[in-house]
């Protein structure tokens, strides 16, 4: 990779506690290019999602980086003032999380939301951020968007709300957005929605996206390459084909064998 | 009547484990003193059985109605209306004290494990409980079916006196199933039972409740929303969508076929474990079908309300 756009290594969380230490992420390092979708796989536990807060350095204590670089448009994030981190976040590399009902504001409407990202980064004024949020209500696809922006999360069903959360995370153009199991709260067929306008706006935005998920599935749909977490260890990392035909570590092959079905498909398919 | 009793029972046989006949619940809601209420119909008119020692999926999305029915069948909710029959005798009529002697044939396991176990008790004083509400045993012989029952679903002796809370996911899970063991059931409802579950230990929980399907003679009404599952576990599936089953039949020749809008779209969404598998999303559009069309047989042993 000539130029990745994220560049974590040898990165290290632990969690510091009375009796015991705890090394939730050991040494992870991989790379993301820009425009490339990398799938973060693993089980509960495994340390995925405390490797995303890391980068967006939103670990709470007594959850701490211990050691590693997290390189991102050739700036160390782990060495920036925090003032500096502050215009990273949410305007060059947003979060989006998996239960949209919790991170949404329940008493604020949709539109206020959406253009709030615009003006707390000083992107646009009151009056042009609330027509900047139905702009992007209509790049999700939110029929009737001038109204929906006036309703509160409540008034959204579930797929709605994750396109809300999408379009926030979407507001001020981001080179990388973190997706941490974006649609494991929603019905299969939603999700397929969710999933497909995902892919739309990555390639209409050139989006990067770190994907992080326990459904191979979704892996298989979304994923460029993926990475394999087990204990805070990436056990394995590859090209989506490779992993998914051919993996090497036998914890990927575990993991693999136990989804229903899997199995049937001979592994060297077309 | 219902799909597959009539063609496949010989006259004279034994009645299913389990038949619902046209099973309705609606939920009344009050939308305040001056408007009339409104009604939810979670579930309406639906028809199926259960053989004995089968598995029988029912899937569907969230509000299809499906752990509905599951509650309905062991009144943990009054059903509006319909029979269900167990072992040929209508539970639903059925007075207080003949309905709690029913029960001990009839379980349920819940999705959620941290919900439905109690948090203050020990794990050998939760599977012991269903045998102390209905006076089984004395204290030691109690003690000691508790502690096959550990070993049954794979738990240790040490943790009898482990709290929920000092389960892992899976563990906790496995108790939630010795509980539901206790009492010598036919039949367990699995209501997503293995849902919250990652995958390698949903695999385990499955492989053993199939195992145990086949040592203690289980029948398992399956409720879950997750197809890949159901196809892999469940010999035959209903379908339901907003209330009513859709589709219903074996699980080759439903899955080899599906036939009605829903469950097309429905196995369309499924994620493919195959990044080259050219994706063709079916989208439902509830205007291409009648709501209200009956079930018929599409092909042997599989019906669909188109």
């Amino acid at each position: 990779m000539a130029d990745p756009l994220l560049d974590v290594q040898r990165l290290t969380v632990v969690f510091e506690g009375a009796r015991s230490t705890v090394t939730a992420v050991d040494g992870v390092s991989f790379q993301i290019a820009p425009g490339e979708t990398l799938g973060l796989v693993g089980e509960s536990g495994s340390g995925k999602s405390v490797t995303a807060l890391a980068i967006l350095r939103l670990l709470q204590p007594p959850g701490r980086v211990t050691a590693g670089r997290i390189i991102f448009e050739g700036r160390d994030l782990l060495a920036l003032p925090e003032r500096d981190m502050r215009q990273v976040r949410g305007a060059r590399i947003s979060l989006m999380f998996q239960e949209p009902m919790t991170t949404l504001n329940p008493v604020m409407r949709v539109g206020d939301q959406i253009a709030e990202a615009f003006t707390v980064h000083g992107q646009a004024g009151a009056g042009a951020a609330r027509g900047r949020a139905v702009e992007l209500l209509n790049a999700v696809h939110i029929p009737d968007a001038a109204r929906r922006a006036r309703d509160y999360p409540h008034q959204l069903s579930g797929g709605m709300r994750q396109r809300v959360m999408i379009a926030i995370a979407l507001a001020c153009h981001p080179a990388l957005v973190i997706a941490d199991e974006p649609t494991t709260a929603l019905d299969v067929t939603i999700q397929a929605q969710v999933l497909d306008l995902l892919r739309e706006l990555r390639g209409q935005y050139n989006l990067a996206l770190l994907l992080i998920t326990h459904d191979f599935g979704v892996i298989a749909e979304m994923a460029d390459r993926v990475a394999v977490m087990h204990r805070g260890a990436l056990v394995e990392q590859g090209p989506v084909r490779q992993i998914l035909r051919a993996p090497v570590h036998a914890y990927t092959q575990n993991l693999l064998a136990a989804v229903p079905g899997a199995g049937v498909r001979p592994p060297d398919a077309p | 009547m219902t799909p597959g009793i009539e063609s496949a029972r010989e006259p004279g046989l034994a009645p299913a484990l389990l038949e619902v006949r046209h099973l309705v619940k609606h939920f009344v809601r009050k939308e305040g003193l001056w408007r009339s209420p409104s009604v939810v119909k979670a579930v309406d008119d639906v028809s199926f059985s259960v053989e004995e020692g089968e598995m029988f999926g029912l899937v569907g999305e969230s509000g299809s109605g499906k752990s509905t029915i599951g509650r309905c069948i062991l009144r943990l909710v009054e059903p509006s209306s319909g029979e269900v029959h167990f072992r040929g005798e209508n539970v639903l009529q059925f007075p207080r004290a003949r309905m709690r002697q029913a029960r001990r044939d009839m379980q349920i396991v819940f999705q959620d494990p941290y919900s439905s176990l109690n948090p203050r008790m020990r794990a050998g004083d939760i599977v012991e409980e269903p045998l102390i509400i209905h006076r089984i045993g004395s204290k030691a012989e109690r003690r000691e079916r508790v502690a096959d029952l550990f070993q049954l679903v794979g738990l240790d002796p040490d943790h009898l006196t482990r709290y929920p809370h000092e389960f892992s996911g899976g563990q906790r899970q496995r108790v939630g199933i010795a509980r539901a063991l206790a009492l010598n059931p036919a039949l367990i409802i699995a209501d997503e039972a293995v849902s919250a579950l990652d995958v390698s230990i949903q695999a385990q929980v499955i492989l053993l409740m199939l195992e145990l399907k086949v040592r203690l003679k289980l029948t398992y009404l399956f409720i879950a929303h997750d197809l890949r599952l159901v196809e892999h576990v469940c010999g035959r599936v209903a379908v339901m969508y907003l209330g009513r089953i859709v589709e219903i039949g074996d699980t080759p020749a439903l899955f080899a076929n599906p036939t009605h809008p829903y469950t097309r779209a429905l196995i369309s969404a499924v994620p493919v474990l195959d990044p080259d598998m050219p994706r063709q999303r079916i989208p439902l559009d509830p205007a291409s079908f009648d709501r209200e069309a009956p079930l018929r047989e599409v092909s042997a042993s599989h019906w669909a309300a188109v």
